[in-house]
């Protein structure tokens, strides 16, 4: 049994129409965030979910929060289906699934000193024991994402504390409850460089000690793949290829993932790329095409692409490799990373 | 003659509870025509605001110091108000947030003519049709021109910025992190556009970043800042091969690369107070190699090589025990 089984997920919200579209009885229409989209998560393992805005990332997140409705499909945690749970019934399961936000900044409540943000939790579950232990808990939180010595940082408000400490008692905050899944949307990327690889280790020291699962929402490929066990690559709604993040970066599959792979950057200067640029921006969910849903950008589509919509299927003689692409495999036989050195 | 030469630019910021906060800490920089720099560091580091400076449009509790040689004359000498007709006509700048860049309430064509029309370069039905010739050189159909910055996509109106800052031809254009805030596809496309409008006009390309990939894949040279100082100049092949300030090493050391192996490295601790006098060299607290002068005197900002240079005791002092 996974620690999150995801199942033909979709969620859908609908557009709204104007009075016009109304009277005129224009059917309501939907904007397909999350369209049907199936993956595992185990004890322990960071999974990245990575894509471009609109792409459904966020939503995933959120419906696996069941912060908004999904509308099809099952999530199963720890083996127990929670995708009808009322928000009654959700309230005890809300421990056990923890999300910290991308922004430290707006995330924390500024009347808050650190302690009582990490306290927080507790009095809202009537948990921690007495005061003391939940002092003593508060400490131990503190000191185990860096923020030492903790009788230092518990006293002190989010103003007096930089962007990656925040993060950090986010963090902590997030940890009180144990939860066995956290969920973090763009950790890191308000963050200045210098600080990032310390949060980013922090989660990745926990999912490790605890047997926490992280699902990392990011849209920064490069860090994606030190720190996630495994990538899931979306695009508009769908999961279009997923695998271990080095097989992932270094044997893309799906002409999205390419391409989406060769506008990184390489730091190397000597390395400078000759990016694969797909032109124009992705379509908005409404009005998904027919078929591939990237078939009206990609440079291999073909009439099979534009007619079939191809399904999440494992790669050929590489496990846990799975992609969505009618061509994967022709194109896999003909195609090279262009790497351009200057 | 370089187009743009800074010379110990300084600005300082009054505060309100009273004291200065010196944000920008003897800055030089030089470009030429077909020049490509870097401007590169992290949140406070005074980036920003040495652009702003030269831009001219710092708030009024900025204080400016030093010179900015536009063809050799200095149009700081009288003052701030002395860069103004200079703004826009000689030199333009891309924001960040190209929804901030807008005026809301104006369609996106008339946002453009408006510097032409300011600068007298272009009036009436000239105006019009060069706005469409900026919108279709930038990539985006002239027909935007009637549209307000909302109904556009982040990506358009980031081209739609860069539009408008090549409305007067200006010879030297600032870009600061002209596509942070857009997706890795936009920010490509963006970034390949930018770059073949430098070549095509030959504009002198200053582009304010923290993002060290972005700046190595565009950028022919770059200066590193820290603490509204620069730590280090040079070309960014020298900074990434043979980086001469530690700052400098760590900063690439803590940025993950796509298909590099090597463990991500974070700097612990955090940037200095800029409201208080620097003792030392700034990064001297956060620093591995730091060596007891560190801590004691302002390093000499040294070349170091062709083209190098670095504001590092390291470079002139032997450790003890690395002899």
């Amino acid at each position: 049994m996974s620690l999150l089984e995801v199942r033909d997920l979709a969620t859908r919200y609908p557009v709204r129409r104007g009075l016009a579209d109304a009277l005129r009885g224009h059917p309501r229409r939907f904007a397909r965030a999350v369209d049907g989209i199936s993956f595992d998560l185990e004890a322990g393992q960071m999974l990245a979910l990575v894509g471009e805005s609109g792409c459904g990332k966020t939503t995933t997140a959120q419906s696996l929060l069941r912060m908004v409705e999904p509308t099809s499909g099952s999530i199963r945690l720890e083996g127990r289906d929670i995708t009808h749970l009322s928000q009654r019934q959700l309230r005890p399961l809300r421990r056990t699934m923890q999300m910290v936000y991308q922004d430290p900044y707006e995330s924390l409540d500024p009347r808050f000193r650190a302690r009582q943000t990490v306290e927080e939790p507790m009095l809202v579950h009537g948990l921690g024991g007495s005061r003391a232990q939940r002092r003593g808990m508060v400490t131990e939180l503190l000191e185990r994402v860096g923020l030492t010595p903790p009788e230092l940082y518990a006293e002190r408000y989010p103003h007096q504390m930089s962007g990656g400490q925040r993060q950090r008692l986010a963090i902590a905050a997030s940890l009180v409850l144990s939860p066995r899944l956290l969920v973090t949307d763009e950790p890191v990327s308000m963050l200045d460089v210098s600080v990032r690889a310390g949060v980013l280790d922090l989660l990745d020291g926990l999912r490790r000690e605890s047997t926490m699962g992280v699902l990392m929402i990011t849209h920064d490929l490069s860090t994606a793949a030190h720190f996630a066990d495994d990538i899931a690559v979306m695009y508009l709604g769908r999961i279009v290829e997923r695998g271990p993040a080095r097989e992932v970066v270094r044997n893309p599959r799906h002409p999205y993932t390419k391409a989406l792979l060769s506008v990184v950057p390489p730091r190397d200067p000597r390395l400078r790329t000759r990016p694969r640029i797909l032109q124009g921006e992705a379509p908005d969910p409404v009005n998904v095409p027919p078929g591939c849903r990237f078939a009206p950008r990609c440079p291999f589509a073909t009439d099979a692409c534009r007619a079939e919509d191809p399904v999440l299927d494992g790669v050929r003689g590489r496990p846990g490799h799975q992609v969505a692409c009618l061509r994967a495999e022709e194109l896999a036989a003909t195609e090279h990373p262009e790497v351009l050195t200057t | 003659m370089s187009i743009l030469e800074v010379r110990g630019l300084n600005v300082w910021f009054d505060l309100p509870e009273g004291g200065q906060l010196h944000a920008v800490q003897g800055v030089d920089l030089s470009v030429e025509r077909g020049d490509r720099l870097g401007l590169v560091g992290e949140s406070g580091c005074g980036k920003t605001t040495a652009m702003l400076a030269l831009m001219g449009l710092l708030p009024p509790n900025a204080t400016v110091s030093g010179e900015i040689l536009l063809d050799g004359v200095d149009i700081l000498a009288d003052g701030e108000r002395s860069i103004r007709p200079h703004r826009w006509v000689d030199m333009a700048i891309v924001f960040q947030s190209a929804m901030n860049a807008f005026n809301p309430v104006q369609t996106i064509g008339r946002q453009i003519r408006e510097p032409m029309e300011l600068h007298g370069s272009a009036r009436g039905a000239g105006a019009r049709r060069r706005t469409r010739d900026l919108l279709e050189m930038v990539g985006i159909p002239a027909s935007a021109a009637g549209r307000y910055p909302h109904e556009l996509s982040g990506g358009m109106r980031q081209r739609a910025a860069l539009a408008m800052a090549l409305a007067c031809e200006p010879r030297v254009l600032f870009a600061d992190e002209p596509t942070t805030a857009l997706d890795v596809m936009v920010q490509a496309q963006i970034l390949q556009r930018l770059v073949e409008l430098a070549d095509e006009f030959g504009l002198a390309l200053v582009m304010v970043t923290h993002d060290l990939p972005v700046v190595a894949q565009v950028c022919d040279r770059a200066t590193v800042m820290y603490a509204g100082r620069m730590a280090e100049h040079g070309t960014v092949d020298a900074l990434f091969h043979e980086p001469r300030h530690p700052y400098t090493r760590l900063l690439f050391a803590s940025t993950p690369d796509l298909y590099g192996d090597d463990e991500v490295l974070s700097i612990p601790g955090s940037p200095p107070r800029l409201d208080q006098p620097l003792v030392g060299c700034p990064f001297a607290p956060r620093c591995p190699e730091a060596i007891e002068l560190c801590a004691e005197q302002q390093p000499a900002w040294l070349p170091v090589g062709e083209g190098h240079l670095a504001a590092c005791h390291l470079n002139t002092h032997v450790p003890e025990g690395a002899r």
